[in-house]
């Protein structure tokens, strides 16, 4: 029985994400790359799914278990490769979104997706399924360095990690630039090299690049959209 | 007898650091590293150093460094409280804002602030990456390790944390 029901609210629940797509082309029918990314939408969401409560913290709990060195590459690996909850074009929206807001970025990612796919007790079971084996094993760690109180034996390891774990990030920023390339969209390019060149190169202030580049790239894209 | 207990005062730093971080841990680290070894003297420069170590070689977000720090200075409440600290305001901001977010989804407003904002992550992503691999890559090995996992990642569908693993154990023999 509890299946079944489960089954009807997955279902209602898909349709209802499916539902303002339809109507969003009908009111754009004009706007070029607009009707185009609703386009994409629609055509992606046909493969994505809606997670259940349990699916969720077992999701951000395998996230938050592969994280060494970083987690958000597995988050992208998780959401979108493996278990198809997200496209990639609604990821990296997404992405952005949480990068955008103060706080961990992993932390906001797991409220805004919990919060797309069942509400407050998603980003509740998201959230706590991303910290809350991470943080017991911390205060295992921390009770264990508080003992012995030297971690230089991970220097070692830890070098290595870090070496490996760049790669992951590395791999990560080309797949979220791949759509972007393929596209050929020359303006978000740009703005994407300009951001990588600040913050990179020129080691501009993050949040200079956020608050100046920020508005500048949405009145460029607001002005192309209009 | 030290008029506060630190707790208190890092709790505090917890909640600045967490409103403040907008772009990641590695935003916010100098300012974490003031606070807490300059400023407050709270722990030395060494513990520091290893319990940044020990966040980042453990899995989960490199960000509960909070938690153990707040371990090491007010036990197991400390770090329950530090990390509440660290997520709850922000978390209820994030989800204020992905409601209203959700509810504007056909607003052209908002296709046009998400079309802006999109390529700037990927481009903040890709300069986070090149500077991680700056900082990682000292040795013809490291540099190997980075290309070789970004390729795994990239090409294969082979799980990354093998390359991981195995950059962890290289590093263990002191190679890279």
């Amino acid at each position: 029985m509890k299946d079944g029901g489960r089954g009807n609210d997955f279902r209602f629940r898909k349709a209802r994400a499916h539902a303002p797509h339809p109507t969003a082309l009908e009111r754009k029918p004009g706007g070029f790359i607009i009707s185009k990314m609703s386009d994409s939408t629609v055509e992606t969401l046909e493969q994505t799914s809606v997670p259940t409560l349990p699916e969720i913290f077992l999701g951000f709990l395998g996230i938050a278990l592969s994280g060494f060195g970083g987690v958000m590459p597995w988050a992208q690996r998780m959401l979108v490769e493996k278990k198809k909850w997200l496209t990639p074009e609604k990821f990296a929206e997404d992405v952005a979104l949480a990068q955008f807001l103060p706080g961990p970025n992993i932390v906001n990612l797991s409220i805004v997706v919990g919060s797309r796919w069942r509400g407050a007790l998603g980003s509740l079971v998201a959230c706590i399924g991303l910290i809350g084996a991470p943080v017991a094993l911390m205060m295992i760690l921390g009770a264990l360095y508080a003992r012995y109180g030297d971690a230089a034996w991970l220097s070692g390891p830890l070098a290595g990690l870090s070496a490996s774990a760049a790669g992951l990030v590395i791999a990560m920023a080309a797949k979220l630039a791949a759509p972007l390339f393929r596209g050929k969209r020359i303006m978000a390019i740009s703005f994407a090299i300009l951001s990588f060149i600040a913050v990179g190169f020129l080691r501009v202030p993050l949040y200079w690049v956020l608050f100046v580049f920020g508005p500048l790239s949405v009145a460029a894209f607001w002005w192309r959209l209009r | 007898m030290r008029d506060d207990s630190p707790i208190g005062g890092f709790i505090l730093t917890a909640l600045f650091v967490s409103v403040v971080a907008v772009g990641g841990v590695n935003a916010v680290l100098p300012e974490l590293h003031r606070q807490v070894v300059d400023i407050n003297h709270w722990l030395t420069d060494k513990q520091f150093a290893d319990m940044f170590a020990i966040a980042n070689a453990s899995p989960g977000p490199n960000m509960l460094i909070i938690t153990l720090i707040g371990w090491s200075l007010g036990g197991f409440y400390g770090a329950i409280v530090s990390t509440l600290a660290l997520c709850t305001p922000t978390c209820a901001l994030t989800y204020l804002v992905a409601q209203a977010w959700e509810k504007f989804k056909d607003a052209p407003w908002r296709i046009a602030v998400q079309a802006g904002l999109v390529p700037m992550t990927v481009g903040l992503i890709a300069a986070s990456a090149y500077l991680l691999a700056r900082a990682a890559d000292h040795s013809m090995m490291a540099y190997a390790m980075t290309a070789a996992t970004a390729g795994i990642s990239y090409f294969t569908r082979i799980n990354p944390l093998w390359a991981m693993a195995a950059a962890a154990a290289l590093g263990h023999a002191g190679l890279v």
